[in-house]
């Protein structure tokens, strides 16, 4: 009887220290913190994914919490979130929310296995960033995917996979949250976030070789070998600038007419979500694509006659 | 017998081309001038398309203080100036020249007399400084750093000795042993012009054990030489890294980058760089040869050839007897620390010191096996890191434990994957974090520098 | 012309490979394995190959079926060599039941939960050991004596260590008259788990595996010569601690330290390291003979010391090029 009691006193007087320092370090050290961190961070995906900068989505809401006490949130963007949460988030500060366009993923290459062959045999760790350290890669093309899919680990969302028959990166849209993730890990930086777009309709080049045409021929039949017939095409809108052997279409100005998708003579430029157009292709679109096919031909010949 | 005090490993040898002296190699027919042949800036073509070259006439200027001129080793015609595949396996800008004759610009003395010192009283420091800058010459090991830079050292460091990196530590590699061999004279006279444009008494030269011959030569040869002394040295991989060489050769540990030799009072020069001093300033010939390895277990000429830079891989290894049938992996370079090529039509450089064919089998790498946690790697490296650490950390993207365990001080030797028994590609891992944090480091210092 | 391989440098290997050193451990155990047929005959072959082909077929299964692995690493040689280790580390005369339980515990626990080769904390073998020690005492700690040549109804014995013990416990050195000579323990005439009564066969092994480059000296030599001195001092403190001869000749402390405590996945990774975790592992040896409750301390010695290797690891790094200053 009398050990039971000693055990009784003493685990009573062992909890009651306890308790009296606990609550005495509660109150001297607490910590303020302020609510609407926490109230943010309740509306936030809770993907950690980093993409918007900070470390995780506790990071993101203690730094939109700072921001609003200057008074905006224009730089502060949640992609997985999307709008709808930056709406939120900005009721919980009262603000108003930066109308930011939802962002997705674009792979800008097509080089796949029968457009592009693999000259060479690449043995060693299987990162894309390791592959690219070798110089050229498997390929002839400097600026193509590896296909190792370094992006593909870098994915929290299983939205980007490589396709192991083209050996080429492929973006699900459903999945992308335009967190940039990918984008930050490639080599090469092939992978471009773009506006999702009406309907996620979105024209765009989908190549990265910035060659001179004669040698992109040579690369990959696929590449893009800034012959700039596209920017003429878009003339009246000014939406596409040739940079160095590498045309690149403004999402902002591009009005989705698709005429630069016919002009290019290596179909280089893609039209996402675009529905078929079977009744155009029949009767008006075959006389423009024949009339340029042969021109293009031309002038490929004589590039590789200059080569 | 010395050597360096930490880590090392002992690859096969199989100096197979030991035994062959130096021939000179064919013209090619189209040379083409990589304007990347050197650590630093580019350099910035000076000619083009239709002009004509005679061997020695200036292709490209050095793009800047670290850099280095590039000259013609043929004579001909410029048939372009566009992007070519070098040694780097990426396209960069290049000159080519197609060859017609063997024309010489004048000046350059083309005999096989020796100069010595004592016939030149006229040259101070500055001056073969100068000769070494104008004639293009580079780090002729393999690292192609600019030599005239090394040889100025920044204010306030004073240099005590020239070391002269005659240990051709890479397997299969003989260039370094034979030029010893064959024209010992010359590089001691190169060596004394070294110590001269550095203002230094002593020099030393370390020659691996496993070169017996060319250690018994250069001995009697030094003995014409005052303040030479040639050092003998164990045989122990990678004991050609400038660090491993100061280390083995007068017993000083260069500290951690950004720390450079000259911090502990040595200049570090390779043997090929002392013959090219030689024949720059002695000669007036600027950097364009050198001797080259082409070897290779299935090669069925092994040899060392004199050749003209520019020269297509493709006909050295003609020159050797083809390539062979079971070819599965080209490189340049030794087998640890070489560069795989993927085209036979990249032009030899300034830094080519070999060229190594290997047969498909012994090309491919095992599939690696999980890490047993053995230590070989720990206590094979030369620079005191750990291997499996920084390997698993960079595969992990833990970046700042990568860059607390010192990356940046890895010297890319391959130690650490040659040893290996669970065949990890423990290099490949480390390499990618080794640049991941040179570049987290550079945006930082970039981030801090403009609030001071 | 085959398609070029390109990859970064290094492009030779030594040739060294997980195989080669699991294997050479298990040649280094060769002369142990003959010393225990010969000392315990039948009893000694049911006890390993029950142990080593139970270890192999647990491997596999494991890695087959539960982990769902395509690649098989039942041949690496690791699962055989944690079989005779952990059959070296038993009676002769265990029934097989429980052998096969040690197995499945120093398999599936010790090192499948973890991951398999290379992740386990704790060195698989003396998991399955010291779980069966500690599940049927009785049956773990009745040796038969040396020559008992039969499996089934061996005569079974004090062991050194059980003297030694006793004489502690008992204050009266004159118990360890009874101790075997020096020399009887040396080449294994004494009771004791199947494996680690000769401590010279142990010994020939070690030097092997050190000349073949698979273990370095540090592990064993600090361990042994820890409790060798640790031992001494006892010895002179009192008559009734056992000599230091005897005290590293008997029990299980050869085979600890040479194949148990070396084992490449549990103990550190540096020169140092090594030599801390060594010097531990004698202390804690020398501390539970001495006071514990189990007569043998070999085993907890080394568990309890490699859960502090990765502290170790942290702590011992090997010394920067450079960082010795001029």
């Amino acid at each position: 009887m009398n050990v039971i009691l000693i055990a009784v006193i003493v685990l009573g007087l062992v909890g009651l220290i306890s308790a009296v320092v606990l609550f005495v370090a509660s109150k001297k050290f607490a910590v303020y913190e302020d609510p609407r961190i926490k109230e943010v961070g309740e509306v936030l995906p809770q993907a950690n994914c980093g993409g918007c900068g900070y470390p995780g989505c506790a990071g993101f809401a203690a730094a939109c919490v700072k921001a609003a006490e200057s008074g905006s949130l224009s730089d502060l963007n949640c992609a997985p979130g999307g709008q709808k949460v930056m709406e939120q988030v900005a009721g919980i500060l009262g603000l108003q929310a930066s109308a930011a366009a939802p962002k997705v993923a674009v792979v800008r290459c097509q080089g796949t296995c029968d457009v592009r062959p693999h000259g060479v045999e690449f043995d060693g760790a299987h990162s894309c960033r390791i592959q690219n350290m070798t110089g050229m890669g498997e390929t002839q093309c400097l600026y193509g995917c590896l296909g190792e899919g370094d992006c593909e680990h870098a994915c929290l969302f299983g939205a980007i996979k490589v396709n192991p028959v083209t050996r080429i990166a492929e973006v699900d849209e459903s999945l992308c949250t335009g967190c940039g993730a990918c984008a930050k890990t490639c080599p090469r930086g092939i992978i471009e976030l773009r506006p999702q777009g009406p309907k996620g309709r979105k024209v765009v080049v989908l190549c990265n070789n910035k060659d001179k045409g004669a040698l992109a021929t040579k690369e990959c039949k696929a590449s893009c070998i800034g012959c700039g017939k596209c920017v003429k095409t878009c003339e009246k809108f000014e939406a596409i600038t040739l940079g160095v052997n590498l045309a690149h279409i403004d999402p902002d100005k591009c009005k989705m007419c698709l005429k630069c998708v016919d002009a290019c003579p290596r179909g280089a430029i893609k039209a996402f979500n675009f529905p078929p157009r079977p009744p155009k292709k029949e009767a008006p679109a075959v006389a423009p694509a024949a009339s340029v096919a042969p021109a293009t031909e031309v002038k490929q010949e004589k590039k590789e006659a200059e080569a | 017998m010395k050597t360096f005090r930490i880590g090392g490993v002992h690859p096969a040898e199989n100096k197979l081309s030991a035994s062959s002296p130096i021939r000179e190699a064919a013209l090619p027919k189209q040379a083409v001038f990589s304007m990347f042949q050197h650590i630093g800036a580019p350099a910035v073509p000076v000619v083009k398309k239709g002009d004509t070259v005679k061997v020695g006439t200036l292709l490209g200027e050095a793009g800047g203080f670290v850099s280095a001129p590039i000259y013609s080793s043929v004579s001909g015609k410029v048939s372009k100036v566009d992007v070519a595949l070098d040694a780097s396996d990426t396209r960069r800008m290049a000159v080519y020249v197609d060859v017609e004759g063997d024309e010489w610009e004048e000046g350059i003395d083309r005999s096989t007399d020796l100069v010595k010192l004592a016939d030149r009283p006229d040259l101070d420091a500055k001056t073969i400084v100068e000769k070494i800058k104008q004639a293009g010459i580079v780090g002729m090991g393999g690292a192609t750093f600019p030599t005239h830079v090394k040889l100025c050292p920044p204010p306030g460091q004073k240099a005590e000795c020239v070391i002269i990196n005659a240990v051709e530590c890479e397997p299969y590699l003989t260039a370094d042993h034979r030029l010893m061999l064959e024209k010992a004279d010359e590089i001691l006279v190169g060596v004394q012009l070294l110590m001269k444009a550095v203002g230094v008494e002593k020099g030393y030269v370390g020659i691996e054990n496993n070169k017996p011959d060319a250690i018994v030569l250069m001995e009697r040869k030094a003995e014409k030489y005052p303040n030479i002394e040639i050092v003998p040295l164990k045989v122990k991989y990678p004991q050609g890294g400038e660090k491993q060489l100061i280390d083995a050769v007068i017993g000083r540990q260069v500290p951690a980058p950004p720390a450079i030799p000259i911090n502990v009072g040595a200049v570090v020069q390779n043997v090929g760089t002392a013959f090219a001093v030689y024949e720059a300033v002695m000669k007036n010939k600027p950097l364009i040869s050198r001797v080259i390895t082409v070897t290779g277990k299935s090669v069925k000429q092994p040899s060392n050839l004199m050749a003209r830079l520019g020269t297509p891989f493709q006909q050295l290894i003609d020159e050797c007897g083809g390539l062979p049938e079971d070819t599965g992996k080209v490189i340049g370079g030794g087998p640890m620390m070489g560069k795989a090529l993927i085209s036979l039509d990249i032009p030899m450089t300034k830094g080519s010191s070999g060229l190594l064919i290997m047969n498909d089998k012994e090309a491919r790498r095992t599939a690696p096996q999980p890490c047993i946690r053995c230590a070989k790697c720990v206590s094979a490296c030369p620079m005191g890191l750990e291997p499996f650490l920084l390997a698993t950390a960079s595969s992990q993207h833990m970046w700042d434990v990568t860059e607390q365990n010192n990356v940046t001080s890895c010297i890319e030797c391959g130690s650490c994957a040659f040893t290996c028994p669970s065949h990890r590609p423990l290099l490949d891992m480390i390499r990618l974090g080794k640049t991941t944090v040179m570049g987290i480091i550079k945006a930082r210092a970039a981030a801090n520098a403009p609030k001071k | 012309m085959n398609k070029l391989i390109v990859s970064l440098s290094p492009h030779v290997h030594s040739g060294d490979s997980i195989e080669k050193n699991m294997y050479g451990v298990v040649i280094a155990l060769v002369p142990a394995l003959l010393c225990s047929l010969y000392f315990f005959g039948m009893g000694a072959l049911v006890v390993l190959l029950t142990s080593v082909l139970s270890c192999v077929f647990f491997e596999w299964s494991i890695s087959r079926f539960i982990l769902g692995r395509q690649e098989l690493t039942v041949t690496d040689g690791s699962a055989i060599l944690t079989g005779i280790l952990l059959g070296f580390n038993l009676p002769s005369n265990l029934p097989i039941w429980i052998i096969i339980v040690g197995a499945l515990v120093a398999i599936g626990v010790g090192k499948m939960t973890f991951g398999g080769l290379g992740q386990n904390p704790f060195n698989p073998a003396l998991v399955g050991r010291v779980f069966l020690l500690i599940s049927f005492p009785v049956a773990m700690t009745s040796w038969p004596e040396s020559g008992s040549l039969s499996y089934a109804d061996a005569a079974t014995g004090a062991t050194p260590l059980y003297i030694m013990g006793q004489a502690i416990s008992e204050q009266d050195a004159s118990l360890l008259k009874q101790l075997p000579s020096a020399f009887d323990m040396l080449v294994g005439r004494t009771g004791g788990s199947l494996g680690e009564v000769s401590a010279l066969a142990l010994l020939i092994g070690a030097l092997y595996m050190i000349w073949r480059k698979i273990i370095t000296w540090h592990i064993p030599v600090s361990i042994l010569a820890t409790v060798f001195v640790l031992a001494g001092v006892l010895h002179l403190v009192s008559p009734c601690y056992a000599d230091p001869v005897s005290v590293v000749l008997s029990g299980g402390l050869m085979l600890g330290a040479c194949f148990m405590a070396t084992d490449y996945v549990t103990s550190p990774m540096t020169p140092r390291g090594q030599i801390i975790y060594g010097i531990a592992i004698g202390f804690l040896t020398v501390v539970i003979r001495a006071w514990g409750a189990y007569p043998e301390g070999m085993s907890f010695a080394i568990l309890i010391m490699n859960a502090f290797v990765p502290l170790i690891n942290n702590y011992c790094k090997p010394k920067l090029f450079g960082e010795v200053s001029r």
